[in-house]
C-alpha cells in the first residue's frame, strides 16, 4: 500500500499506509490526523482540507481544476503549492507523497 | 415569545423537509438561519452545480432543489427567522427556550437541529491585527457604502463580491483590488468593466499579492502585500474590504451540552434523538454508524424525527400513520380542493 507522510505545521511527521483510490483527506480523517477539517466532505466546497504538496511532488500530481482553484483563493496562507487534499487521489505512484498541514484551515 | 409545536433550526434541505413532515402530520413549527434565505449548503456554496442523487430528479441544481422544497412546504405557511443564529437553549419543565442573537424568543418541546455543518460566516482575514479594525476599517460584507465616498480602499478577492464591489466603488474611491493569483473568477462582463476601469486608471490591480501585514496603531493607515516571488509593496489604504466566502462554524451549539463528535451531533436512529430528550439532530449535522452525508438521508432523518416530535408535541394524542395518498387529514393540512 502507499504510504502518505503528514507533516504539522510545526514539523511533526505522521507517515500512514493508506488504500489507492481514497483521497489524501479522505486517508487523513480515516487515521485521525490533525488539521484537516474537511467541512463540506469532499464535495470541493469549503476549503479547509487545504494542504501544501512538497515541491518534488507538486507537479508529479493531476493539476487543479478551476473550481479548485477558485477555493483555494479563500484558504489561509495560499502559496504556490498549495492544494485541497479531497482532490488528491491516492495511487501506487504517490507512493512517498509528503504533504504539509497549514496553521489552520479557516 | 413565540410557541410552537417544534423548532427548526437551519433551512437547508433536510430543515425545510423537517417543516414538511411536521405540517403533514398536523405539527406547527418555526424555522431560524443564519443566512439571509433559506436553502443552506445548496443556495450558498454550490446553487449552479447540479445534484445527481435526489430520487426521481435526475438532475437540479441546489437553487432549484430549493425552490421546488420552498414550493412543497407552502400550504403550511411556516415563518422563517432568517439573518439569525440560535445563542442560547435552556428547558423549562418540558419546553425548550430558545433565544436568538436578534433578541428573539422561542418556546417548543422539540427542537430539531439541521444546521449542516454549522452556521455560515464570513471568512476572515488572519491576521491578528485585523481584528482591532473590524468594522470601523475592514469590513467582510458592505452594508453602508456612503462610508467609503472619495476614500483609499484595498479589496481583497477574486471572485464575483470581490469585483463586483471593486466596480461599484471605483465610482468614488481610489480602488486596490489584490488577489492571490492571476486569474480572476467572475462574470465574463463584470471582468471586461474591471478591465476598462483598470485602463482608465480608476482601479489598481495587484495580482499575485497576498496581504502581508496591517499599518497604523489606533487607526489603520496603510497596508503591505506580498508578491507571490516575495517582493513587498505598501499600499495607503483607508478601508480594506475582504472576499474570501463564508466558512462553516458550529458556533453556540457546541455550548448546548449535547455529545458532540468531530463536530457532529450522535443520534439514536429510530428518533433521531440527541442525548437530551426533545433535541433532535438531522442530516450532515447527525451522526450514526453507517451515516451518510446525502441530502437523501436527511429527508430521511426528518421524517422520523417529525414523528418523534409528535409524542412530546400531543402527549395526550396518538399518532397514527397515514399515506398522502389516501388521508383527508393530510389532503385538509395541504389545502387540496376535491
Amino acid at each position: 500500500m502507499p504510504k502518505i507522510t503528514y507533516i504539522s505545521h510545526d514539523g511533526k511527521k505522521n507517515t500512514v499506509e493508506v488504500l489507492s483510490g481514497l483521497s489524501v483527506m479522505e486517508c487523513a480523517l480515516q487515521n485521525n490526523i490533525e488539521g484537516i477539517d474537511a467541512d463540506c466532505g469532499g464535495s470541493m466546497a469549503c476549503a479547509t482540507c487545504h494542504v501544501y504538496v512538497a515541491e518534488n511532488w507538486f507537479n508529479k500530481i493531476d493539476k487543479a481544476q478551476d473550481a479548485e482553484q477558485d477555493m483555494l483563493d479563500m484558504v489561509h496562507e495560499p502559496k504556490k503549492n498549495s492544494r485541497l487534499s479531497c482532490q488528491i487521489i491516492v495511487s501506487n505512484e504517490l507512493d512517498g507523497l509528503e504533504v504539509t498541514i497549514p496553521a489552520k484551515q479557516t | 415569545m413565540i410557541k410552537t409545536d417544534a423548532i427548526i433550526i437551519g433551512a437547508g434541505p433536510t430543515g425545510l423537509f423537517a417543516v414538511h413532515q411536521l405540517g403533514i402530520i398536523g405539527l406547527q413549527c418555526e424555522v431560524i438561519d443564519n443566512l439571509d434565505r433559506a436553502g443552506g449548503q445548496c443556495i450558498e456554496l454550490y446553487p449552479d452545480k447540479p445534484i445527481y442523487d435526489i430520487p426521481a430528479i435526475p438532475e437540479c441544481t441546489g437553487e432549484e432543489l430549493t425552490n421546488g422544497l420552498l414550493k412543497q412546504i407552502k400550504p403550511f405557511k411556516t415563518n422563517f427567522h432568517l439573518s439569525q443564529r440560535v445563542e442560547e437553549i435552556k428547558q423549562e419543565n418540558n419546553l425548550w427556550i430558545l433565544k436568538t442573537n436578534k433578541g428573539n424568543l422561542f418556546s417548543a418541546p422539540n427542537v430539531i437541529i439541521a444546521g449542516g455543518v454549522g452556521s455560515f460566516e464570513p471568512r476572515k482575514l488572519s491576521l491578528k491585527e485585523a481584528e482591532k479594525f473590524e468594522d470601523s476599517q475592514i469590513f467582510y460584507s458592505v452594508t453602508n457604502k456612503i462610508l467609503f465616498k472619495n476614500k483609499k480602499i484595498s479589496i481583497f478577492g477574486g471572485g464575483d463580491s470581490a469585483l463586483d464591489w471593486a466596480l461599484e466603488l471605483s465610482k468614488a474611491n481610489e480602488i486596490s483590488l489584490i488577489h492571490r493569483r492571476n486569474d480572476f473568477r467572475g462574470a465574463p462582463f463584470t471582468l471586461n468593466e474591471i478591465k476598462k476601469k483598470e485602463k482608465e486608471g480608476k482601479i489598481v490591480i495587484k495580482t499575485p499579492y497576498n496581504l502581508k501585514s496591517i499599518e497604523g496603531d489606533r487607526t489603520m493607515t496603510g497596508i503591505e502585500i506580498e508578491h507571490e516571488d516575495g517582493k513587498l509593496e505598501k499600499i495607503k489604504t483607508d478601508y480594506i474590504l475582504s472576499f474570501f466566502g463564508l466558512i462553516m462554524k458550529l458556533g453556540p451549539i457546541a455550548d448546548w451540552g449535547l455529545n458532540i463528535n468531530k463536530k457532529t451531533i450522535p443520534v439514536n436512529t429510530e428518533t433521531f434523538q440527541t442525548n437530551k430528550e426533545g433535541i433532535f439532530a438531522i442530516g450532515d449535522i447527525c451522526t450514526y454508524p453507517g451515516k451518510l452525508k446525502l441530502i437523501l438521508s436527511g429527508f430521511h432523518e426528518a421524517a422520523l424525527a417529525a414523528r418523534a416530535c409528535f409524542k412530546r408535541a400531543k402527549p395526550n394524542e396518538i399518532y397514527k400513520f397515514e399515506f398522502t395518498t389516501a388521508s383527508k387529514n393530510i389532503h385538509d393540512r395541504l389545502g387540496l380542493k376535491k
